[in-house]
């Protein structure tokens, strides 16, 4: 029994022991909270997605019709309000702007973003979408401190307003957004959930589908174990 | 009706000669342990394996423009896609952790010990043929850690003296890792080594049961037979072993279910958060990791200083250390086989060996700071010695008395 246990312990403490998720420029990721069955929640960040991301970052992997399906649409209401690009409710949730103009005229083709959330994480997401901040030593007048001297300028200033890094380090206020801080980060919060729905639609499947995988197995077991036993009655 | 048609096959082909030999007549100590599960559990995922990677050749395209997209097509558009691919990511990882503990059981039973050495011979070469394919597969989703990984490796190759350049070359089919060498790694991956594993297995069991199998004890069933010439401490494989394994592997399905539906990524162990960027030749990762499998090898390779400007020393000392292992049959210098008999001598060495492979491991996936890599020298100073000096230690051990017939233990 000790070898089992030594067993597992070396075998599975790979995998409780995990990566060590933190942003290159080490600054402490706030957690999202996000939940993918709050179908709420996913549509708004969806309606955030197309009116404020899509103009630059496509999501090209997503299709409208899945989206509208999962997150309790109808495929007219996903035409009228989400789909600007395109009639055909079958394509992707790709953007006009080609890669080569975006990068004459950004310095960097922003990424597409249909698996952001599994790349970076949505902590980190939703982290960096909380910390712009006045800069005036960049292009954009504004640097992150998720992510040092991005070239993505503060697209959600409107709703924020502008922070500024006081004497501590800390962010502080600079000018007044159209939303309180609190409302500012549902706001983010329901973005990054849409995000993370984005970069694995199936996961909601495969969560479910799993308690019955787990369920038949020890049913199994308990079938197997009897038989296996009856068969070794005789084994002395 | 049925033993007219079996009759009918067996005079043309010996189906029920196959079946009484390798499994209703086959004898297998009746003392297995919980280590011998890993054996078939390989075998369950050798298949698993081939049959879902069937199912991805379908719909993924070995193309350096396509690859990323159909991967994530397969996770989206295809039927029951994300399903597969899961089982095939995390069948990987799985793999290399039966592959490790079973091989971890041939070292405490002494199963590589005369007359088992082409068992074990033939493992390591599916070992080493596993490693190759695991690589090769890991280049296919054409992720930055797929690209970047497959760069720094390929490269290795690179420090071989006067041939080196022209070998990584040959090996990428252009400069730099490219089309040409995503087209040429799924064609090994997905028919070439196949091939070659599928052959060395059964070579692997042919030779297993034309010496038969060791035992936790480490003692020879053969020597003690009934009147009718049936081991005394053996059982036919089937049905005892049969129904046995069935459930080992249903515990095993439950386990890896649970990561296959609940954590697929193994906190990111077994799918890199990296993974998820599309290869970018121009853009070089902060932070190039191999896969957890690789790792006590790669942490060698690291530890060892470049020579002249040279890391080959480095590449060389990490294909000793798996060539180390092929010579363990005739290092081993001790009569007995099982660690239950052997004296502390080869007990210490087993247990720092274990410490030393685990701390390897760890240190491969960090970056090289200055205290790792001296950790890391220790360790691989600790890892050759287990080897170098296992004649004499096993030689001079304190071994106990080895009983004749298998114990209940």
């Amino acid at each position: 029994m000790k070898h089992i246990v030594f067993t597992f312990l070396l075998s599975f403490g790979w995998l409780l022991s995990g990566q060590a998720v933190a942003a290159p420029s080490g600054v402490k990721l706030d957690s999202a909270h996000i939940n993918l069955r709050d179908q709420a929640s996913l549509q708004r960040g969806a309606q955030t997605f197309v009116n404020y991301c899509m103009g630059c970052h496509a999501a090209s992997f997503m299709r409208y019709s899945r989206m509208a399906k999962d997150l309790g649409l109808s495929e007219d209401i996903v035409r009228q309000n989400l789909m600007f690009v395109t009639d055909t409710i079958g394509d992707t949730m790709t953007i006009s702007m080609r890669a080569e103009d975006a990068q004459k005229w950004f310095g960097v083709t922003p990424p597409d973003l249909s698996v952001i959330a599994r790349s970076r994480s949505v902590d980190w997401l939703y982290t960096y979408l909380r910390t712009y901040y006045l800069d005036d030593s960049t292009v954009m007048g504004t640097n992150n401190l998720a992510f040092s001297n991005v070239a993505m300028p503060h697209v959600l200033w409107e709703q924020q307003g502008y922070k500024a890094i006081d004497a501590d380090g800390n962010l502080v206020s600079a000018t007044q957004g159209n939303l309180s801080s609190r409302e500012y980060d549902l706001m983010v919060r329901d973005l990054v959930n849409f995000l993370a729905y984005v970069s694995e639609p199936s996961k909601l499947q495969r969560l479910d589908l799993g308690k019955w995988v787990l369920l038949y197995l020890f049913i199994f077991f308990l079938v197997a174990y009897p038989l296996k036993r009856a068969y070794w009655k005789d084994v002395h | 009706m049925f033993a007219n048609m079996m009759n009918w096959i067996d005079a043309r082909f010996p189906a029920s000669k196959m079946w009484r030999e390798h499994l209703s007549e086959y004898y297998a100590p009746k003392n297995f342990n919980f280590w011998y599960f890993f054996g078939s559990l390989a075998l369950f995922l050798l298949v698993l394996q081939i049959v879902t990677g069937i199912f991805l050749t379908m719909n993924y395209k070995p193309d350096a423009d396509m690859a990323f997209a159909s991967v994530e097509y397969i996770m989206r558009d295809v039927q029951w896609g994300w399903l597969i691919r899961y089982l095939h990511s995390t069948g990987a990882s799985a793999f290399f952790i039966v592959i490790y503990l079973h091989m971890f059981r041939g070292l405490m039973y002494g199963s590589y010990k005369q007359p088992r050495e082409l068992v074990w011979i033939f493992g390591m070469l599916i070992y080493v043929a596993l490693m190759a394919e695991a690589f090769m597969g890991y280049l296919l989703p054409w992720g930055q850690m797929s690209y970047w990984g497959a760069q720094v490796i390929i490269s290795l190759f690179g420090a071989v003296p006067f041939v080196g350049e022209s070998l990584a070359l040959w090996i990428r089919g252009d400069f730099v890792v490219a089309d040409a060498t995503l087209n040429r790694f799924f064609a090994l991956h997905v028919i070439a080594i196949p091939l070659v594993l599928v052959a060395l297995v059964v070579m692997h069991i042919i030779a297993l049961h034309e010496v038969g199998s060791n035992n936790p004890d480490g003692v020879e069933i053969k020597k003690y037979k009934d009147e009718n010439g049936k081991p005394l401490d053996g059982i036919p494989f089937h049905p005892y072993y049969t129904v046995k394994d069935i459930v080992g592997l249903t515990v095993f399905l439950f386990l890896f279910s649970l990561v296959v539906f609940y954590m697929p990524e193994g906190g990111g162990w077994f799918l890199e958060d990296a993974n998820f960027v599309p290869a970018d030749p121009l853009k070089t990762p902060e932070h190039i990791v191999p896969v957890w499998y690789f790792t006590p090898f790669y942490a060698i390779l690291r530890a060892i200083p470049s020579v002249a400007g040279s890391s080959f020393p480095g590449v060389a000392a990490m294909g000793l250390a798996i060539v180390m292992l092929f010579l363990l049959p005739w290092l081993d210098r001790s009569p007995v086989r099982s660690v239950r008999y052997r004296g502390p001598y080869f007990r210490t060495a087993l247990a720092i060996f274990v410490v030393t492979f685990v701390m390897l491991g760890f240190l491969g996936t960090q970056p090289a700071t200055p205290t790792y890599t001296v950790m890391s020298q220790v360790f691989t100073i600790l890892y050759f010695a287990f080897f170098i000096l296992m004649p004499f230690y096993t030689k001079y051990d304190k071994d106990k008395p080895v009983p004749d017939r298998v114990t209940d233990q």
